[in-house]
């Protein structure tokens, strides 16, 4: 269970987290949407420790890791993966020596498991025979599947998604988001996705959260969100200029 | 005149906030340093990086320095007669101030710039992030070894600058201007001692030390896009450079 308890976060003047409150199951494909610049991406990293509130608690499970150092954060680390929103592949490696990073860097593992273990992730993620090739020379949904594998290859409880499908056509957004669930399905991780991709997530998510101005306005089911009579969900929901989101 | 006080506290608070963030920076990084494992593969690529393929940069600015040096020296020197010195001349200023000096600010446009450019880029695409979400110290990986590679390559550097320097001014005192050969050398031999040649290595290593701590600094804090990685590489350089004269004036008017 990861529990985010009264964040807040302001940079300079500018208040982004006014007080999140959330719960995310285990085990959940839990999806927080908003209009860009909500303070998505902001959130996601304050899950693993890449941001620090300026007041509030984040647990996971029963720790609280707001305050630990950084060796008792790496430790809690270890049970994260985390789809960043451009990918984040290493340019200088190939995509082999990408996904097999975090093995040789974190693990004993022979060259040979290591080998097995990669091949394995970049099949999964439908990308067996590209090992050769560097970030620069894949499409852009490719780099989405390499980093996939990347993420995924240290078998994590937690898989962090942050805006994975943008920048992709629809057809590669389902596409990813069909992968996130068969892979979801397989490796029952808990999966946590920031998106604004409305209604593609609906099929993808268990639960969904909208975050405006700072706070979660509307929590709960995909259908619950759906019907949702908040004005503001409504007018996200349904994309239209007029409405209590600013659109300028 | 109160808009006058108000930005010059803004920019001194500012500027005590980088310094601070500096320091942090570097102690960290000192820490790291003893801190295993090493990871030998990334030193053994900075080495390359920062040594190997800045050589011949070095080795041609290095002969010309020491033409140049020769070629004045000897106009000077003749005026009163005193060719014979030409040797100490061009040793010694290579030694104890040229070598050091203009190595170390030919590095910094070379690879300081580069590695500034590469970690900035690594930090606005998120790869610096992703070293840490697989419970990896980025300083550890990235940093650490450009520091040792820095303390190995430059006083490498700066003695390959030195001995093609006074090979370079040997073929304009000597060769082309005349000058007497064997003075050349054995002049030099007896004017320059161990001390020099230590406080060259010291400045060279000391160089090194500022060139890596303030390339990767202002890499890896790098913000805002490309502009702001075009940004802190310019910063880089200059602070490099301003910092590389002021140390030398320092270290130089300290052991004399």
């Amino acid at each position: 269970m990861i529990r985010l308890v009264n964040i807040r976060k302001s940079f300079g003047s500018q208040m982004v987290l006014s007080g999140i409150n959330l719960d995310i199951p285990d085990r959940a494909v839990y999806v927080v949407v908003g209009v860009s610049g909500a303070g998505k991406s902001c959130l996601l990293k304050h899950l693993i420790g890449l941001m620090r509130p300026d007041s509030g608690q984040v647990w996971i499970d029963d720790i609280e890791i707001t305050s630990l150092g950084r060796r008792a954060l790496n430790r809690v680390r270890n049970r994260f993966g985390m789809l960043f929103q451009g990918g984040a592949l290493f340019d200088s490696m190939s995509v082999y020596d990408n996904v097999a990073f975090p093995l040789r860097e974190k693990t004993r593992k022979s060259e040979a498991e290591i080998r097995d273990k990669v091949h394995e992730r970049l099949f999964q993620v439908g990308l067996a025979g590209v090992d050769a090739k560097f970030p620069s020379e894949l499409s852009g949904g490719m780099r989405k599947r390499a980093a996939l594998a990347r993420s995924l290859v240290s078998d994590p409880e937690i898989l962090l998604f942050d805006e994975p499908t943008t920048g992709l056509d629809p057809i590669r957004v389902n596409a990813i988001h069909r992968l996130i669930l068969d892979l979801h399905q397989m490796l029952d991780f808990t999966a946590v996705i920031v998106s604004h991709e409305i209604p593609a997530v609906f099929s993808l998510a268990t639960h969904i959260a909208m975050l405006h101005q700072g706070v979660i306005v509307e929590s709960g089911s995909p259908s619950a969100l759906q019907e949702s009579n908040n004005p503001v969900v409504r007018q996200f929901m349904s994309g239209q200029l007029e409405g209590p989101i600013d659109v300028y | 005149m109160l808009r006058l006080v108000r930005s010059c506290g803004r920019l001194t608070l500012r500027t005590l906030r980088e310094m601070g963030r500096m320091g942090i920076f570097l102690g960290t990084t000192l820490i790291d340093i003893f801190r295993p494992p090493l990871q030998g593969g990334q030193l053994l690529r900075r080495i390359y990086f920062i040594g190997s393929r800045s050589l011949l940069l070095i080795v041609f600015t290095g002969a010309f320095t020491g033409m140049v040096v020769a070629l004045q020296g000897y106009i000077a020197l003749r005026r009163f007669g005193g060719e014979e010195a030409l040797g100490p001349m061009v040793g010694l200023s290579l030694i104890r101030e040229l070598g050091p000096v203009l190595s170390a600010l030919m590095i910094t446009a070379r690879a300081g710039s580069a590695l500034t450019a590469e970690l900035g880029i690594m930090r606005i695409t998120e790869q610096i992030d992703a070293l840490e979400v697989m419970a990896l110290n980025p300083i550890k990986y990235l940093v650490v070894p450009i520091f040792l590679a820095a303390g190995i390559t430059f006083p490498l550097l700066n003695s390959v600058f030195v001995t093609v320097g006074i090979y370079g001014g040997y073929i304009v005192g000597v060769e082309l201007l005349g000058g007497s050969s064997g003075a050349y050398f054995s002049q030099m031999s007896s004017a320059a001692d161990s001390s020099d040649i230590w406080m060259g290595v010291y400045k060279s290593l000391s160089f090194g030390m500022i060139v890596a701590w303030v390339s990767c600094f202002k890499g890896f804090y790098a913000a805002h896009g490309a502009e702001g990685v075009s940004h802190a590489t310019t910063q880089a350089v200059v602070m490099c450079a301003v910092l590389i004269l002021v140390w030398d004036y320092f270290i130089g008017s300290v052991f004399v």
